[in-house]
Formats: C-alpha cells, sequence, structure tokens
C-alpha cells in the first residue's frame, strides 16, 4: 500500500478505523482536536457515530457506555482532559472494559501550554485514577509508529479487556511524516464475547459494574486485576534499542519524540568517534526492566532525556537497581531539546565518568584515547560504589533562555490558545 | 383460576434494601411492568446511579450497568448511539441527577439522546444519610442544613422537569408521584408512554417521579406521604411537560 502524508492526529484517527473502531466520543482540545475534527467527518462515511461530549467526564462515561455493550470505541484527549476521564477510565478498567485513549500530552501542570510535553509519564503509568488498577500504556516515536500502536492498542485491549492509552507528545500528533497503513478499509467488528450488554434475549443477564461492597469480593476483584496485570508485564513489553550493538560507555534512556531528538545527537556524536546507546521503552506499561537492565549493565553511566521535570527516570533507577549513576536532562513548558543540547549533555555525562570526547572528529590522538579508556576504568569503580539511586539531575542551563524563545516562536505560528 | 397478578418477570425475587416507606421499590416495579408490557426485557440495558438506587441492577432483571456518580445519561449515550437497537434507560436520584450529573443530563437532553431516563426526586440524600439535595424544598431541614434550607444562601429547589422542557429539542418530559396508588397509576402511564417513545426511536425522554424518604426526613410513611403532597406538589406540579409533535414528525419521516 502507499504511502500518505498526513497530521499524526488525522492518521491516529485513521488508524482506529482501519482497526475496526466506528465509534467516537470526545472533546476538543490542543494539540490533539485533529482527531476528533477528522472523525466527525470519517466516521459517518463508514457508518459509524461521532459524538462531541459536554466534556472529557462525560466522553471517559460514553466509551464506558460503547465499551460496554460491546463496541470498539475511541477517546483522545490531551493532559488536562485525561485528568477529566481520570474517574471514568478508574470504571473502565475496573469493569474489565476494551477501549483505546490517546493522550496527546501538552505542557503542565494545570492549564500549562499547548505545546509538547511528555509531563504525563506518572499520570499514565502510575495515577491515572483512583483505586488499584493500570494501564497498558504504548509511546509512539513516529507517525508511523503511532498508526501501528493504535492498531495494535485495540488487539490488546481485547485481548486482556483493559484500558489501553496510546501517549504521544505533541509534536506526535501536530507534525506530518508519510504513513502506510497496515491494512485497508475498516476492520471487523468486536466479538461481544460473553461480557457485553447486548441485551438478555434468550441468555442470562449481565452486569457491567464496579462495585463489590463485600470486601472478601472486593478483595477477589483485586487479585484478578493484579493477575491480569501480571500476564500483561510478562507478555506485553516493547522496546528499542539504538546504536547498542558497539561497545558504549554511556546509555541515553529516552522514549517519544525525545527519542529521536537523542538518536540525531547520538548520530553526530558517532560521527565524532563517540558511541553512545539509546534505550527507549515502546511499553511505558509494562516498562521493559529487563531488557532496560542488560544495557545498562553494559555501560558506566546513564542520561536520561525527558520534557519533563523527570519522571521515567524512575523506572529507569529500578531497572539500574543502584547500579550506576544517572544523569537527567529535562525540560518543562513545551520547550524541547536540540540534538546540539542532548549531544552537550552527553559530553557532560561522559566527561564525569573521565570520558572526554573529541569536539571535532579525526583530532583524538591514539594516546589520548588510551589513557581516557584506563581512567574510566577507575572511575568505574567509583561510580557503582555510589548511593543507589542517587539522581545527577541537574537544571537544565539555558531553560530560561530556550523558554523564551518558544514562547516567541509560538506567538509567530498563532498557534490557537488554550482548550 | 386465572392468575392475574404476579412478579413482573423483569424484576428479580429478591427483598428490595429500601426502607419501609420508601416508594423506590414502587417505581421500581412501574418501570419493570412497563417494560414486559412492551415485551423489550431481551433488548432493554438499565443504568444504575450512584445513591439509594445503586443496588437497582440487583432487582432489575436485565442486562444492567452500574454508573458513576451523574454520569448515567452519558454511558446511556455511548451504550445507545453505539447499538440503537438496543432500549436504554438509567434510574437516577436527586444528588445524581441535579446536582453532579447536571451537565450530562442537560446535554443528553439537548442532543436529544433516544434514551428514557427515570428521575426518582426526594428532595434529600438519602444513601449519604440525609443531606441537602438540589431539590430539598425551602426551609427543609436536612443534616447539611440543619436550620432548614435558607433560600437566599443556597438557592431555590431546582425543578429538573421544567428545566428540561424548556430546551428546544424534542423530548417527552413528565413529572408523576409513587405517594398514592391514584399518582403511581398516573405516573405510569408517563414511563409506558416515555418507552413507547423510544421504541418508536423518537426523542429524549424524561419522567421525574416525586418519592418519599420517611427515614431522613423523620416522619412515618404515612406522614412523609401526606408532607409529599403538602409541601412538594405544589412546588413540584405534576402533569406532562412537553410532547413530541408525533404527526410533524411522522410526516417529516
Amino acid at each position: 500500500m502507499a504511502k500518505v502524508l498526513m497530521k499524526g492526529n488525522e492518521a491516529i484517527g485513521e488508524a482506529a478505523i482501519r482497526a475496526g473502531c466506528i465509534h467516537f466520543f470526545g472533546y476538543p482540545i490542543t494539540p490533539q482536536s485533529e482527531v476528533p475534527e477528522y472523525l466527525a467527518r470519517r466516521l459517518p462515511e463508514v457508518g459509524g457515530q461521532y459524538v462531541q461530549a459536554e466534556s472529557e467526564v462525560a466522553a471517559s462515561n460514553m466509551i464506558y457506555g460503547a465499551a460496554g455493550v460491546g463496541m470498539r470505541v475511541l477517546t483522545t484527549s490531551s493532559s488536562p482532559g485525561i485528568s477529566l476521564m481520570a474517574e471514568g477510565i478508574s470504571y473502565i478498567a475496573a469493569s474489565e472494559l476494551p477501549v483505546v485513549l490517546v493522550n496527546i500530552m501538552r505542557a503542565g501542570p494545570g492549564l500549562g501550554g499547548i505545546l509538547p510535553a511528555q509531563g504525563d509519564y506518572f499520570q499514565a503509568t502510575r495515577g491515572t485514577g483512583h483505586g488499584d488498577f493500570q494501564l497498558l500504556v504504548l509511546a509512539p516515536a513516529s507517525v508511523q509508529e503511532a498508526v501501528n500502536l493504535v492498531i495494535l492498542a485495540f488487539e490488546l485491549a481485547e485481548k486482556y479487556l483493559n484500558p489501553v492509552m496510546v501517549i504521544g507528545d505533541g509534536m506526535i500528533g501536530q507534525m506530518m511524516e508519510p504513513v502506510e497503513f497496515p491494512v485497508e478499509g475498516v476492520g471487523p467488528p468486536l466479538d461481544p464475547g460473553d461480557w457485553a450488554l447486548t441485551g438478555c434475549e434468550g441468555r442470562e443477564r449481565r452486569i457491567v459494574n464496579s462495585l463489590f461492597l463485600d470486601p472478601e469480593a472486593c478483595n477477589r476483584h483485586n487479585l484478578k486485576l493484579k493477575a491480569k496485570y501480571e500476564r500483561m508485564a510478562e507478555n506485553e513489553q516493547r522496546w528499542e534499542l539504538y546504536n547498542c550493538d558497539e561497545p558504549y560507555d554511556l546509555l541515553v534512556t529516552a522514549f517519544g519524540m525525545m527519542s529521536r531528538i537523542c538518536k540525531t545527537a547520538i548520530d553526530d556524536l558517532k560521527a565524532e568517534g563517540t558511541n553512545v546507546g539509546l534505550f527507549r521503552p515502546i511499553s511505558l506499561n509494562p516498562f521493559p526492566y529487563e531488557p532496560c537492565r542488560r544495557v545498562i549493565d553494559r555501560a558506566q553511566r546513564i542520561l536520561d532525556v525527558e520534557m519533563s521535570m523527570g519522571q521515567m527516570i524512575y523506572d529507569i533507577q529500578l531497572a539500574a537497581q543502584g547500579r550506576l549513576e544517572i544523569d537527567f536532562h529535562g525540560t518543562a513548558g513545551g520547550v524541547v531539546p536540540s540534538p546540539d543540547e542532548v549531544a552537550d549533555k552527553i559530553r557532560e555525562s561522559l566527561a564525569r565518568i573521565g570520558r572526554s570526547p573529541a569536539r571535532k572528529p579525526g583530532k583524538r590522538s591514539a594516546k589520548a584515547a588510551a589513557a581516557q579508556k584506563s581512567k574510566s576504568k577507575r572511575s568505574k569503580k567509583t561510580a557503582t560504589a555510589q548511593k543507589p539511586g542517587k539522581r545527577g539531575g541537574k537544571k537544565p542551563q539555558n531553560a530560561g533562555k530556550r523558554s523564551a524563545a518558544r514562547q516567541s516562536s509560538a506567538r509567530r505560528h498563532g498557534r490557537r490558545s488554550g482548550r | 383460576m386465572n392468575k392475574i397478578f404476579g412478579y413482573p418477570p423483569t424484576l428479580t425475587p429478591r427483598t428490595t434494601h429500601y426502607c419501609p416507606g420508601c416508594t423506590h421499590g414502587v417505581i421500581h416495579r412501574m418501570v419493570g411492568e412497563v417494560i414486559d408490557e412492551l415485551g423489550i426485557r431481551g433488548r432493554t440495558v438499565g443504568i444504575a446511579p450512584v445513591g439509594c438506587s445503586v443496588l437497582a441492577y440487583e432487582y432489575f432483571n436485565f442486562d444492567m450497568f452500574e454508573a458513576s456518580h451523574g454520569r448515567a445519561p452519558a454511558v446511556a449515550t455511548g451504550a445507545k448511539r453505539s447499538r440503537p437497537n438496543l432500549i436504554v434507560f438509567s434510574y437516577q436520584g436527586d444528588g445524581d441527577l441535579a446536582s453532579i450529573g447536571m451537565a450530562e443530563i442537560v446535554h443528553a437532553a439537548n442532543r436529544g439522546e433516544k434514551i428514557t431516563v427515570v428521575f426518582v426526586n426526594n428532595a434529600i440524600y438519602g444513601m449519604t444519610g440525609g443531606q441537602m439535595a438540589p431539590t430539598t424544598m425551602p426551609n427543609q431541614r436536612t443534616t447539611t442544613c440543619p436550620m432548614g434550607r435558607d433560600v437566599n444562601e443556597v438557592g431555590y429547589p431546582v425543578r429538573m422537569a421544567e428545566l428540561l422542557a424548556e430546551l428546544r429539542t424534542p423530548g417527552f418530559i413528565a413529572r408523576g408521584s409513587a405517594h398514592t396508588v391514584q399518582e403511581t397509576i398516573r405516573t405510569k402511564r408517563y414511563l409506558k408512554e416515555a418507552f413507547e417513545h423510544q421504541v418508536a426511536g423518537r426523542c429524549f425522554t424524561f419522567v421525574e417521579v416525586l418519592s418519599t424518604c420517611p427515614t431522613n426526613w423523620g416522619l412515618s410513611p404515612r406522614e412523609a406521604a401526606n408532607w409529599l403532597e403538602r409541601e412538594m406538589i405544589p412546588y413540584y406540579p405534576l402533569g406532562v411537560k412537553k410532547r413530541p409533535d408525533v404527526q410533524a414528525a411522522q410526516e417529516g419521516a
């Protein structure tokens, strides 16, 4: 099938249709509004329903209703909107219904800003709503991957009868890239199985419910959910390694679009003769701890880069188990680190383990390289002896300056404001 | 001998948890009888709220949702829009519908969702132990307005049926009461008409039912029925507030 050039948000909407989802309930919010705009046009063409909810609170309950009657259903939103859906998502998870949610993250906290950020990592992987439940969380790094993961999200939601969230920073939703849809047409409808409320004609009645007033029954329900989350952790870890085949001293960790910026920085440094590895989780929950630990074991130091004040870093710490020091570079508010900025942070991290990469390729003498190598062996001991879990993070030195530049750029582009 | 009265098949053979003198049980039965009479049990999906009737799914003998507080009309929207052949109704109290769920009910009505909403108004929060509701009467004492509802502080009780009837979108909106046999029979007629409009795919349908709460009103069941008649009905007048123009709708179709 031929590639088409599509905006991320529109490609996400089309991917849902290809997966057989023809019902959408949602509320406009920048920077995801192109999803409802696209589907408002497309869904009537395929015999589906597009409903603009009065709020994200209502939207999350509409998808509860649609999934409860056994229909494949999608909602999309951006950070503050996901907060409003939190209660509904908890009910959906507790009632074990398959829904797909997309969060095109914007800057926070509060009303924050409309530019890309990754500050909802905790919300997606730890505390989406009240009570003991987990989402399957998938984080694409390109429009093509967003399409693939939306289609996968429906499969996983139905396999586990669990809500699945596809989480992308604002760039994923707003940028245009060539995409290829792996399937044509509209996918087949969902099999309502033995749980959906389709009317009790000719069978026992069914109840979609999350109320368990008997503590023993509620405990049993939680144990059942826990067993499911363990199955998810066993089977659904997804990740990408970049530049990890050759020996490296530093491992960079990043997810989503941030990982692509890191890759550019890594490529630039490679041209200078410095090899740096990258670990990118694709499933943020379940987090691929063991695969991450394997690449951490081959490094001497870690640099975690996020468009947040440091959230995924806690999972990197869990994977590292105190073996290595972790440096952190993070920006917020819609400030997107440039490859040069990341390269500088990589150089700083390398310097901390006694590696001073040549600024320009070809200038490193063999003698200097050998001297550095022996130095790094010494520093390796020091690094591993340090306190586990200590974060070597420093405040981004030029955050204020960049932030101002970014804001003026936002003004120039005349983005629509607020919600 | 012919059996002329029995347990409706749409109700499970369980004793309800409702207090003596509460009219929830009567209203459940009316809804059940209407569903039986229309022969739609096999394609009906009900939605229980949060409040005294949170366990309604234990008593209605067909497919049921339990919804979060106030969101039943949104759940109904999701269910009905994606499976239009289902008959979908929500059963909600005054805290659920007129307070926390005000946005959902108004917008479901305004979109003209082809659902039925049974709104039980007993002027108080029952399950949480007798706090003030948006429908609590002026000067009525509750645990959170111990000196009586002061309309200068918290406004007047919300008349939901009239509020929804003001919307331009077509709908069937009525208010009945379950405090006497006569009014109960009349209310059942409203409920039947509401479900008939839904079966015909006509419009949004809403039946408010005035209900007693002897426990939290601090009255005997008989006193409670008298109080409802004396205090509530003058403020919440009974009757049909709005009907769809069926003839025009048929001609239009």
